[in-house]
């Protein structure tokens, strides 16, 4: 019962994401689905978790709800942007498609040998939908600070995806994940602090400039 | 003794090291290079002997492994054989070289000639020695990779960057059906190692076809031959001896050892052979009458040489496949003719190289006179060229009469009546007397236009023989053309063992060699005493001259008053006829406006002729390939949000195709 309804806060977060231009709500959005996911990614587990996954888990949480969305209101705050204002494609369409998406990954998780010490397959899923959410929020969005918060939203969904996948997979693979994704919203920030300071704007449009 | 056969290996690359890390300006680079390909030579001569003595063949395998294959060397009689010109030749192409680039050290750091040439011996060395398939393609990129920067070493030349391409696309193409080759080799007799590939049966035609390809590409197979009038004019000269010599024989080499891996050989390998030698020969040669560039000349006259040597193979491999013990003759013949043209086509690139330097000009027709001025030059140019030639009593003659021999004896005593065999062997017969006839009157006309009469233009003014330690390279091989000639005997009995292990189902075929080395020898008393005979001749000479006054002057010039050096006869006027005989093959092009009124006008001729697989094959190729990929630059547009996209759409092929 706990697990579906994280399944369905997190899916209509992710539907927001889609069809929001505020970089600051996308800020907030992704730091709730971070959190909604580690609390989904904790209550799917069958067996009693042992005790350095709960840490590893709390350990997910603060960095991903707390630490990169406070890092990222930081950038937004020093590069004054507030909206995304061309995006590649529309609002509605990129809703349209994500529910084109949500379809695909339920089909496919219906149709993938799960093994069987996966409780509910719908998290699976989710976590499958979040990571063609944020991949498709970086194909679609231009502003440099929108593509972060796609890669964020696809770390988020390959980190649910690893825990409900790989039942009692090594610490060292988690901590790895964890690492990644702060080590490249790090980057990512300081990049975009950079950019706008030499640009004056964060477009990747402008980027086409460097193609051979 | 195994040990021996690493030592040239690793004296060519402490050698390429030493000088890697030698000052850029250093004098001594060419010195290190010749001390490392000396002691290369020197190291390498023992295990050669022990080889070629037939005391067994030599084999390292190190005790550490690649991830693919293992570090496997291995010298076998057909390896050794190889070895000769790259050990031997290397030494002398950079002892002449040391002359030869000392024009070049205003321009260009030489150190890294020294460098790429040293890579290139060694790479040759490694790739004749590898015995594992992973290994001789590591060899082979070395060998090759070092070539083009040799190639491209006059870089700020436009036509040189642009020779430099074309081998770079041609090496690459050739590389590309090798990897082919040892994959689907390696997956027959599952391992790489050379030793488990023996007896290949399965899929022996398509590895015959890839070979053809792969290896043709570095010989210099008509058709795959358009690298070869580029890269080698565009090389220094002591490069593109020590590769038309040496280098293009690796191919040569890759083709016998993939053919020997296999089991059965099948007639129509034969008449490939044969088919592509006599389009090699005979297109090579061709070309070559008509060129007027000195060092295209000379490289499409390798190409020539190559098909010769193909012919051999051919005509051997039809007649073991069908049970003629005459085959063997060709196949040492062919063996035979991969040593002799190395020697004289370097001698031929040297001596061209000199009179490409001492007159500034590679064009034939304004050079002229330049046997007064370089007698030394010419008279190592007139020596190598009858080698080429096949005449006798120089090297030539020997590896093409044993040519001759194997066809005749194919055709005339041929036990079972074989008429396909007759065939083949007629053929041969009669296209390698033609090519010998093309060839004859192609060096009839680089020597009489170069050497002979007076000088056209004003480039030939200050020419003179070069210093001795170019000069010495060159007649240090234009006596091992005599030797080889004189010693034909001597010649085939060192290539009999070679040429049984190759083919290994023969080994009692070894008797009609023995023959053949028979009768060199009588040829060779007679040539002896011929010379002989001319010898008194020129003595009876000077003995009737003794006591005559001899007096020079001009040529009557028909009581014309103005005559210059221009008005004479040039090598296109020379070639015109072939060039009116064989027009449809030729395309040539011809340029003369203006003149036909009454008052006669300023007026010029020339004559171009270019290469057809060059024009009408590989440009257009090239051309649409180059205009069909440019429409893939879409992709690229530099958008990362549809590079993203890009990986979005494999992610999800990927994963619906692992669903259904």
């Amino acid at each position: 019962m706990m697990d579906q309804v994280l399944i369905a806060i997190v899916l209509l977060i992710s539907i927001y994401m889609l069809g929001s231009s505020r970089l600051g709500g996308l800020v907030n959005a992704v730091a709730w689905q971070g959190l909604f996911l580690c609390l989904l990614a904790a209550s799917v587990q069958k067996t009693n978790m042992p005790w350095h996954e709960w840490v590893l888990i709390l350990l997910a949480i603060v960095v991903k709800a707390l630490i990169l969305p406070l890092l990222l209101k930081r950038a937004l705050r020093e590069t004054l942007v507030q909206r995304e204002v061309e995006p590649q494609l529309g609002y509605s369409l990129s809703l349209f498609i994500g529910l084109l998406l949500l379809v695909g990954s339920i089909w496919t998780v219906w149709k993938l040998p799960l093994p069987p010490e996966i409780g509910n397959p719908m998290a699976v899923a989710i976590a499958l939908f979040t990571l063609m959410v944020g991949l498709l929020l970086i194909v679609a969005r231009t502003k440099a600070i929108t593509q972060t918060i796609g890669y964020l939203t696809m770390e988020n969904g390959i980190y649910v995806l690893g825990l409900t996948l790989a039942v009692g997979s090594p610490v060292v693979i988690e901590m790895g994940i964890l690492l990644d994704v702060f080590v490249g919203v790090l980057v990512m920030g300081i990049m975009i602090f950079n950019i706008n300071r030499e640009f004056d704007h964060i477009n990747t449009r402008h980027f086409t400039a460097l193609k051979d | 003794m195994t040990i021996l056969i690493l030592l040239p290996l690793l004296s060519y690359l402490v050698s390429a090291f030493l000088l890697l890390i030698s000052k850029k300006k250093s004098s001594s680079s060419g010195l290190i290079a010749l001390a490392g390909s000396l002691i290369a030579a020197l190291c390498g001569i023992f295990p050669v002997v022990h080889v070629l003595g037939g005391q067994g063949s030599l084999d390292f395998m190190s005790v550490w492994n690649l991830p693919l294959g293992s570090f496997h060397l291995h010298m076998d009689l057909l390896s050794a054989w190889f070895c000769i010109p790259v050990l031997f030749i290397s030494v002398l192409a950079v002892c002449y070289g040391i002359g030869y680039m000392s024009h070049y050290k205003t321009q260009y750091s030489v150190k890294y000639n020294w460098f790429f040439l040293q890579l290139l011996s060694g790479g040759m060395y490694f790739v004749l020695l590898a015995w594992d398939g992973i290994l001789f393609l590591m060899a082979w990129e070395i060998m090759s990779f070092a070539a083009w920067f040799l190639v491209m070493f006059d870089h700020k030349k436009k036509e040189v960057r642009r020779a430099g391409w074309v081998y770079l696309a041609a090496t690459h193409l050739g590389t590309a059906f090798l990897f082919a080759m040892f994959i689907i080799a390696s997956n027959e007799s599952g391992s790489f190692d050379f030793n488990h590939m023996a007896g290949l049966s399965a899929s022996v035609n398509i590895l015959f076809i890839l070979a053809l390809i792969g290896f043709g590409s570095k010989a210099g197979l008509f058709g795959l031959h358009v690298w070869l009038p580029e890269a080698h004019p565009a090389a220094p000269s002591h490069v593109s001896g020590l590769m038309s010599g040496v280098m293009i024989k690796a191919g040569i080499y890759g083709l016998i050892r993939m053919v020997m891996f296999m089991d059965v050989w099948s007639p129509w390998w034969g008449w490939t052979l044969i088919a592509i030698g006599i389009c090699s020969g005979l297109g090579g040669v061709l070309y070559a009458v008509v060129q007027h560039d000195l060092k295209q000349l000379l490289a499409y006259s390798s190409v020539e040489n190559i098909g010769i040597i193909c012919m051999g193979f051919g005509i051997g491999i039809l007649g073991l496949s069908y049970g003629n013990p005459a085959g063997i003759i060709g196949i040492a013949g062919a063996l035979l003719h991969v040593l002799n043209h190395s020697v004289f086509k370097t001698v031929l690139f040297l001596s061209a190289g000199s009179v490409a330097h001492a007159t500034g000009t590679r064009n034939i027709d304004s050079m002229g006179g330049l046997a007064r001025k370089m007698p030394v030059t010419s008279g190592i140019f007139v020596i190598a060229s009858l080698s080429i030639c096949g005449l006798p009593p120089f090297n030539g003659f020997v590896s093409e009469v044993m040519i001759y021999l194997s066809s005749y004896k194919s055709a005339i005593f041929n036990s079972s009546m074989n008429t396909d065999l007759m065939l083949a062997a007629l053929a041969v017969i009669s296209v390698l007397a033609l090519i010998g006839g093309l060839a004859v009157m192609c060096f009839t006309k680089v020597f009489g236009v170069v050497f002979l009469g007076e000088s056209r233009t004003d480039c030939c003014q200050g020419s003179e023989d070069p210093p001795p330690s170019m000069l010495w390279p060159m007649i240090i091989l234009v006596f091992c053309c005599a030797l080889l000639g004189f010693g034909g005997a001597g010649a085939v009995q060192m290539v009999i063992p070679v040429a049984q292990s190759v083919c290994s189902s023969a080994a009692y075929y070894g008797g009609e060699l023995t023959a053949v080395s028979k009768l060199m020898g009588q040829i060779s008393i007679l040539m002896a005493a011929f010379i002989l005979f001319c010898l008194l001749l020129w003595a009876l000479r000077a003995y009737l001259q003794k006591n005559r006054t001899i007096s020079q002057g001009p040529t009557w010039g028909c009581g014309y008053q103005h005559g210059t050096g221009r008005m004479q006869y040039t090598g296109s006027s020379y070639v015109e006829p072939l060039l009116y005989a064989f027009r449809t093959l030729f395309h040539s092009k011809y340029k003369a406006p203006g003149g036909r009124d009454i008052l006669p006008e300023e007026s010029y001729f020339s004559s171009h002729t270019p290469d057809l697989f060059m024009k009408f094959f590989y440009t257009p190729l090239f051309s649409f390939l180059a205009s069909f990929f440019a429409k893939l630059r879409i992709i690229q547009n530099g958008r990362l949000n549809l590079y993203i996209f890009y990986i979005i759409l494999t992610l999800g092929g990927i994963l619906i195709w692992g669903t259904l």
